[in-house]
């Protein structure tokens, strides 16, 4: 009964238009299921090597080393689901929704259905998608790795993704979204809801590896209770068609803390138009949003919000963009305060790499193209407090490989 | 050896440096000297290379080779090093892997920082947020990697507090080989040391306070864009103290 009403809701949307970004005819695109078989964990190593690197690149290491659990989509079908560490569920959704009553007390508490047609399309059209849960005073060891692949030319693909940290837990997941190499054009739209509970610790860390016709539409939204922490980090380093999306993260208990990092290099051709909207609704709650990005012929929308309702809150916005070969960076920092008492700043840069930087490099012995891409390369160096250092190399490898393509 | 001759430079339009000579040979080391605005910092970033500093008469020779035109990098090949009174932060990079840039992955950055006592600022961006003493140190500490033949060094003891300016001063007299000036009892005589001495440093100077650390061999007067004297720098110092720049100009350039 439930779920008819939300059907109901998300047909009246089907082809209702995002409030921003560049509209998209989804009928361009396929959304029939594409079967592909369950690989057991040995499986997982037999693909392809050029196929392997691909999935590294999105964080996503088929050896499972050093991870707690694994979820992997290939297309429309699970192919990979476990976890390895107790505490920790990572289950497929469609199952969870089946199996689990629980699972229906946050499917779309936070996201409305009815937001656009991508929203609706998820609903209407579910493919998969994961549900993670760190039970309450779990603390994850190992980050829980996630991975949704497009393997199939012109599929869209429609994820829904359920995050929950329990009271006192702490939970590391690193995601991936990659395609294969031969595929051209697809469709990729997620919807992902993340609970951080009283105390709980939730990083987020979310790698995209895109082709160059890929539409991608994420849809999230977070919300954080007393004490708890939310790092929410997302890499992108290659081309995609045209990326748009808008987190949003409510913080409302005493003391919740939201962390925005963003790190973009947009090629040509590429357009993005990303943000995070965060809400500081208790005393004691703080926000940061950090983005940096590159282009060399993107156009990139910038933006970021934050929204300061009550007094006794600190907030932060920190948007740089360099623009290196040609493309448009368009930084929209909005800081909203509604009462006194609130704390909050911005600090917006849109410019090239300084001469005097480069200079000083070369009284080092740089050469001039050295210094300009040791420049580039600090420059996506973000220090993130909170993420464990393994995931902080993970970026690190992600930047490390594209600066090695960019040069 | 540094060798400079009839150098003229421009910045934004206007000449800045006119009728530079200068002659650093092998194992000396120069102070400079000069009011405020007088060009001191500009002729140490024309050695440099700075590309904004435009030479438009003159020649700049180092070790035989004619590097006018030579870009930073090929001078700083060559041998020339600088530490700088301002330099610029550089985000996301760490001092770490700045003095391993200098030392072209060589130096053991960990030993190295602790001669400057600078060890907790390793995993610092470069210069973000670093005090003037906490640049200073961390200027000396690149050289002590990049170890050039020819140092300038722009105001090595300004903002530095009197904890730390006796560290800079003996870094800098062991980066310049100086170290064993004051110490009667080292086992080579003092001619022996200066012969085998191959280090050559320019080091800008307001207070002298340097001098008690480093026993230059010349100092140099930089006033309104020209070198107006070469003389003992510790007399230098004191004419100026006495009788001001132009008094101490006129009165040397008479003599």
């Amino acid at each position: 009964m439930y779920s008819e009403e939300l059907r109901r809701k998300a047909a009246r949307v089907a082809d209702k238009k995002a409030a921003i970004g560049p509209d998209v005819d989804l009928g361009m695109f396929e959304s029939a299921p594409v079967p592909h078989k369950y690989l057991a964990d040995e499986e997982l190593c037999e693909l392809p090597e050029e196929e392997q690197k691909h999935l590294l690149m999105a964080g996503l290491d088929v050896t499972q080393k050093d991870r707690g659990g694994t979820y992997f989509q290939k297309d429309t079908s699970v192919i990979h689901c476990d976890s390895r560490q107790e505490g920790i569920e990572v289950l497929p959704i469609r199952r969870a929704l089946e199996q689990k009553d629980w699972v229906r007390d946050y499917y779309w508490k936070l996201v409305a259905v009815d937001t656009d047609k991508y929203t609706a399309a998820a609903e209407l059209n579910l493919h998969d998608g994961y549900v993670i849960r760190s039970l309450p005073g779990a603390k994850s060891i190992y980050p829980i790795q996630a991975c949704l692949y497009l393997d199939k030319d012109s599929l869209q693909q429609n994820v829904h993704n359920i995050i929950i940290a329990e009271e006192d837990s702490e939970l590391h997941i690193i995601t991936g979204c990659a395609t294969s190499p031969h595929l051209k054009k697809g469709a990729h739209v997620g919807i992902s809801e993340f609970f951080v509970k009283k105390n709980a610790k939730l990083s987020f860390t979310m790698i995209h590896n895109w082709a160059e016709d890929m539409v991608v539409r994420p849809r999230s939204a977070a919300r954080v209770e007393e004490g708890g922490l939310f790092i929410n980090n997302y890499v992108c380093m290659k081309p995609v068609k045209t990326l748009q999306m808008y987190p949003v993260t409510h913080l409302v208990g005493e003391g919740a803390v939201a962390r925005f990092y963003s790190i973009i290099v947009g090629s040509p051709g590429s357009e993005f138009d990303v943000g995070g909207r965060i809400f500081l609704k208790k005393p004691g709650t703080r926000a940061e949003i950090v983005a940096r990005t590159i282009s060399n012929g993107a156009k990139i929308i910038a933006r970021g919000h934050l929204i300061g309702e009550v007094p006794e809150i600190r907030a932060h916005l920190e948007c740089k963009g360099l623009i290196l070969k040609g493309g448009v960076i368009h930084a929209i920092p909005e800081l909203e305060g509604h009462v006194e008492g609130v704390e909050m700043s911005h600090e917006a840069a849109v410019g090239k790499i300084a001469q005097e930087e480069i200079s000083y490099l070369m009284s080092r012995g740089l050469t001039a193209d050295e210094a300009a891409s040791t420049i580039v390369r600090g420059f996506l160096n973000v220090d993130i407090p909170g993420l464990p250092p393994q995931l902080k190399a993970e970026i690190d490898k992600v930047i490390e490989q594209s600066d090695k393509d960019m040069m | 050896m540094l060798f400079i001759e009839d150098l003229q430079v421009e910045l934004g339009g206007k000449i800045i440096l006119d009728h530079i000579d200068l002659e650093i040979r092998q194992g000396e080391t120069h102070v400079l000297f000069g009011p405020n605005g007088s060009g001191k910092t500009s002729l140490l970033m024309t050695i440099m290379g700075y590309p904004q500093y435009r030479i438009l008469k003159g020649k700049i020779l180092f070790k035989g080779v004619d590097i006018t035109n030579s870009p930073i990098n090929e001078r700083a090949r060559l041998g020339i090093g600088m530490s700088y009174q301002r330099p610029p932060t550089i985000h996301g990079l760490k001092t770490r892997q700045m003095v391993d840039i200098c030392s072209r992955g060589e130096a053991k950055v960990e030993d190295l920082a602790m001669r400057v006592n600078f060890q907790d600022f390793l995993d610092r961006d470069v210069n973000a947020g670093f005090s003037g003493g906490e640049i200073k140190r961390s200027e000396l500490l690149q050289l002590l990697a990049q170890d050039p033949d020819l140092m300038l060094f722009d105001e090595p003891e300004s903002g530095v507090d009197l904890e730390n300016i006796s560290l800079v001063g003996r870094t800098i007299a062991t980066l310049l080989q100086r170290d064993h000036e004051g110490i009667p009892e080292v086992s080579k005589s003092k001619m022996q040391l200066k012969r085998e001495r191959t280090k050559m440093g320019l080091i800008i100077t307001h207070t002298g306070y340097i001098l008690d650390y480093v026993n230059a061999d010349k100092g140099q007067v930089l006033f309104d864009g020209m070198l107006s004297c070469v003389s003992n720098p510790r007399e230098i110092l004191t004419c100026i103290g006495e009788s001001g720049y132009a008094e101490c100009v006129r009165c040397i350039v008479k003599n």
